[in-house]
C-alpha cells in the first residue's frame, strides 16, 4: 500500500511549512507567514461552528478578545505564567459560549448572525470601559522576561513555530470532530435540521459542543495574538471588523471543509497585505476599495469558496477526459481495453 | 427639575428614534420582500449625508430644499445596485448574501474615503439651526425639523404601501413571492423597488441628519447596529413596527445614557434587545 498523492503532497507542505523560517530570513516575509497562519487557525476555529454547524456567527471576536484579556490580565496582575493563562483563557471563553450560546442557538438564520454580532458589541463596550482592564488605551505586555517559558520572543521564528503549531492543533480537532459522531450530528443539524430532531438528536446539545470549542480555540488564537504584539486594546482583539474576517476566511476558501480556511488564509491575508504594502501609503483608502471589491466579487461569483471552485474544476475536467476518451471511435462498439493514443485525433 | 429633565431626555430619545425608525423600514422592506440583510444600508444614509453636503457647500443649497432631489439619486442608487450586484445573489447560500452586503459596506466607505477624504464635515448656517422650547422642554430646532421630516416620509412609505397598485405589488411580493408571479408580478421589478425605496429611506434620513450630525465616511456604522435591533423588534419585514420600535429604541438609548451614562447607551439596547429576543425570538412585534 503505497502513500497516496494527497497524503504525499500535504507531509510536503507541511515539511516545507516547519522548515520556513531558515528558508527565508526576511522578517516581513516571515510576518505575513505568521499573519497567514493566525487568519487560518481562527478560519479553522470559526468553520468548526460556522461551517459544520451552518451556525454564522458574526461575533467570534468576542472569544478572541476574552482569550488575549485573560492571558494578558492574569500575566500582569498575578504573573501568571502566559502559556497557563492561555488555556484559562481558552476556558473562560468556552465558559462564556454557554452563555453564548442559550442567548443565541433559539434564533435561526439571519436573527443568530445579528444576536451574535450584539454580544460581541457588549463585550466590546464593556472592555473599552473597563479601568482594570485598561478601558480604551490597552494592555502592554512588558519585555523583560524572553524566552519559551514566558512566550515572548525578539525574534519573530518561534512565533512562527507557535502559530504553526496552534494551526495544526486546531485543524487535528476540527479533523477529530469531522470523523466522529459529532460531526456527522453536526451535517444533519445543519442540512436537515428537522429530520436530525425526529431521529432524536438533540439539537441544542450538539450546537454548543461545536460553539465551546470553536471559543476554546479561537481564544488560544486571542492568547498568542496578545504576546505576539504584546500590546492589545479593544478595537484589535475585539473589534466587528475582526468577527468578520474570520468567517470571510473560512467562506473564502470553502466552509465545511477541513482546509479550505487555510486556503483562503492564504489568498485573503496576502493580498490584504500586498494591497496595503502598495496602496496603503496613500491615506485615501485605496487598499480598502481593492479588499472590499474581492470580498463581493468572490461572493457574487464563487458562492461556495475556492476548493469548491477547485473541486467543481476537478469535476469538469475529469468529465472532458471521460468524454474524450469516448468520443473519437462512436461508431464502434468499445472492445476490450482503450489504447492510450486513443484520445489523439484520429490516425494519420 | 428631575422631572424635566426626564421629558426632556424622553424628546430627544422619540426625535432620534425617528431617524432610527427610517432607516430601518428600508431595512426592513429589503429582507421583507427577498430575504436578504443589507449591511450597506448604513452607507445610502452616508451618501445622503454627502449629496446634500455637496449641494450646499457647491451651489449654497439648502439641505431641507434638495431632499427631493437627494431621495431620487439615493433611488436610483439603490436600484442599481440591485441591478449590478444583488440580482446575482438571490438564490445564493445566506453566508454569500451576508458577505455580499457587507463587501459592498466597506467598498462604499472606502470610495467616500477614497474621494471626500475620511475628514469631519458638517454644514453650517442651514435655514434650521438654535433650539425652539415647546411645553417646557428645550428642543434643538435641527432635531425637531428631522423628526418630523422622518415622520412625513414613513407616512409616505405607508401610504404608498397600503393606498396604490405597486406598493399592494410589494406587499404581495413579500408575502408570498410565487403566488404574487403567478398573478403577473414581476418580482424582480419589485426587489428592485425595494431597494430604490430602501436606499430612498435611509438616504432622506441622512439628509434630515445631516444639518446637525458630523458627516463622515464610516458615519454609517453608528446608525445600522441600531437598525438591526429596530428591524428585529418590529418583525422582519414590517413597516410599522419598525416604526414603532425606532422610536422605542431611540427612547431606551437616551435613558440607558442618563441612567448609566453615555457611554452605554449602546449596551443598554442590545442587551434589551437580547432579552427580547430570549422571549420572542420573531421579535417585539412580529408575527408567531
Amino acid at each position: 500500500m503505497k502513500p497516496s498523492k494527497k497524503s504525499l503532497a500535504l507531509g510536503a507542505v507541511a515539511l516545507a511549512a516547519v522548515l520556513l523560517p531558515f528558508i527565508t530570513h526576511s522578517p516581513s516575509h516571515l510576518n505575513l507567514a505568521i499573519l497567514v497562519l493566525m487568519a487560518a487557525q481562527l478560519g479553522v476555529a470559526w468553520n468548526l461552528l460556522g461551517g459544520y454547524a451552518g451556525q454564522v456567527s458574526l461575533g467570534h471576536a468576542a472569544f478572541y478578545g476574552l482569550g488575549a484579556y485573560t492571558s494578558t490580565m492574569l500575566l500582569l496582575n498575578f504573573g501568571l505564567n502566559p502559556w497557563l493563562g492561555m488555556l484559562l483563557g481558552g476556558a473562560v471563553a468556552a465558559l462564556s459560549s454557554l452563555a453564548f450560546g442559550w442567548s443565541c442557538f433559539r434564533l435561526k438564520g439571519h436573527y443568530f448572525a445579528m444576536a451574535t454580532i450584539a454580544v460581541a458589541e457588549i463585550v466590546q463596550i464593556v472592555f473599552t470601559n473597563w479601568e482594570d482592564a485598561g478601558s480604551a488605551v490597552g494592555l502592554t505586555i512588558p519585555m523583560d522576561q524572553r524566552g519559551w517559558g514566558a512566550m515572548v520572543f525578539a525574534d519573530k521564528a518561534p512565533y512562527y513555530w507557535l502559530a504553526l503549531g496552534l494551526l495544526v492543533l486546531t485543524l487535528l480537532a476540527t479533523w477529530a470532530v469531522e470523523r466522529s459522531h459529532i460531526g456527522y450530528y453536526l451535517r444533519a443539524i445543519k442540512d436537515e435540521p428537522d429530520a436530525a430532531r425526529s431521529i432524536g438528536i438533540n439539537i441544542a446539545r450538539y450546537k454548543q459542543v461545536a460553539l465551546s470549542l470553536s471559543a476554546f480555540f479561537t481564544a488560544l488564537g486571542g492568547s498568542l495574538y496578545a504576546q505576539k504584539e504584546l500590546y492589545i486594546d479593544p478595537g484589535s482583539v475585539l473589534s466587528t471588523a475582526l468577527s468578520i474576517k474570520m468567517a470571510l476566511v473560512s467562506i473564502l476558501g470553502g466552509v465545511g471543509t477541513l482546509f479550505g480556511p487555510v486556503v483562503g488564509a492564504v489568498v485573503l491575508t496576502t493580498i490584504e497585505e500586498l494591497t496595503r504594502a502598495s496602496f496603503g501609503g496613500t491615506g485615501r483608502g485605496t487598499d480598502t476599495i481593492i479588499y472590499a471589491a474581492l470580498i463581493v466579487g468572490i461572493a457574487v461569483f464563487y458562492p461556495s469558496g475556492l476548493i469548491g471552485w477547485f473541486r467543481e474544476w476537478q469535476r469538469r475536467r475529469a468529465a472532458q477526459r471521460a468524454e474524450r476518451r469516448a468520443a473519437p471511435k462512436p461508431a464502434r462498439i468499445p472492445s476490450g481495453d482503450q489504447p492510450a493514443y486513443s484520445t489523439d485525433e484520429g490516425q494519420s | 427639575m428631575t422631572a424635566e429633565i426626564l421629558l426632556q431626555t424622553l424628546a430627544s430619545g422619540v426625535l432620534i428614534g425617528l431617524i432610527y425608525a427610517l432607516v430601518a423600514i428600508g431595512l426592513t422592506m429589503i429582507f421583507g420582500v427577498m430575504d436578504i440583510v443589507n449591511f450597506a444600508h448604513g452607507e445610502f444614509l452616508m451618501l445622503g449625508m454627502y449629496a446634500s453636503f455637496w449641494l450646499f457647500a457647491l451651489f449654497a443649497l439648502d439641505p431641507l430644499l434638495t431632499l427631493p432631489l437627494t431621495v431620487l439619486m439615493l433611488f436610483a442608487f439603490g436600484m442599481l445596485l440591485y441591478k449590478l450586484v444583488i440580482r446575482r445573489i438571490i438564490d445564493a447560500p445566506m453566508l454569500s448574501q451576508i458577505f455580499t452586503t457587507f463587501g459592498l459596506m466597506i467598498l462604499l466607505r472606502g470610495v467616500a474615503q477614497f474621494l471626500w477624504k475620511p475628514d469631519f464635515r458638517s454644514i453650517e448656517g442651514s435655514w434650521v439651526s438654535g433650539s425652539v422650547k415647546l411645553a417646557g422642554i428645550q428642543l434643538g430646532r435641527p432635531q425637531l425639523v428631522a423628526g418630523l421630516g422622518a415622520i412625513a416620509v414613513t407616512a409616505l412609505v405607508h401610504f404608498f404601501l397600503t393606498r396604490t397598485r405597486l406598493g399592494a405589488a410589494l406587499e404581495a411580493t413579500a408575502a408570498d413571492k410565487e403566488a404574487a408571479q403567478l398573478m403577473g408580478i414581476d418580482s424582480h421589478r419589485m426587489f428592485a423597488l425595494a431597494w430604490g425605496i430602501g436606499a430612498a429611506c435611509a438616504g432622506a434620513a441622512g439628509v434630515l441628519l445631516a444639518t446637525f450630525f458630523p458627516i463622515f465616511p464610516e458615519v454609517g456604522a453608528n446608525f445600522i447596529l441600531l437598525a438591526f435591533v429596530v428591524v428585529n423588534l418590529g418583525g422582519f419585514g414590517s413597516v410599522t413596527g419598525a416604526f414603532w420600535a425606532g422610536i422605542l429604541v431611540g427612547v431606551i438609548e437616551v435613558m440607558g445614557g442618563l441612567l448609566l451614562g453615555p457611554q452605554y447607551k449602546t449596551a443598554v439596547v442590545l442587551v434589551l434587545f437580547l432579552a427580547v429576543l430570549m422571549f420572542r425570538p420573531q421579535g417585539l412585534m412580529g408575527k408567531a
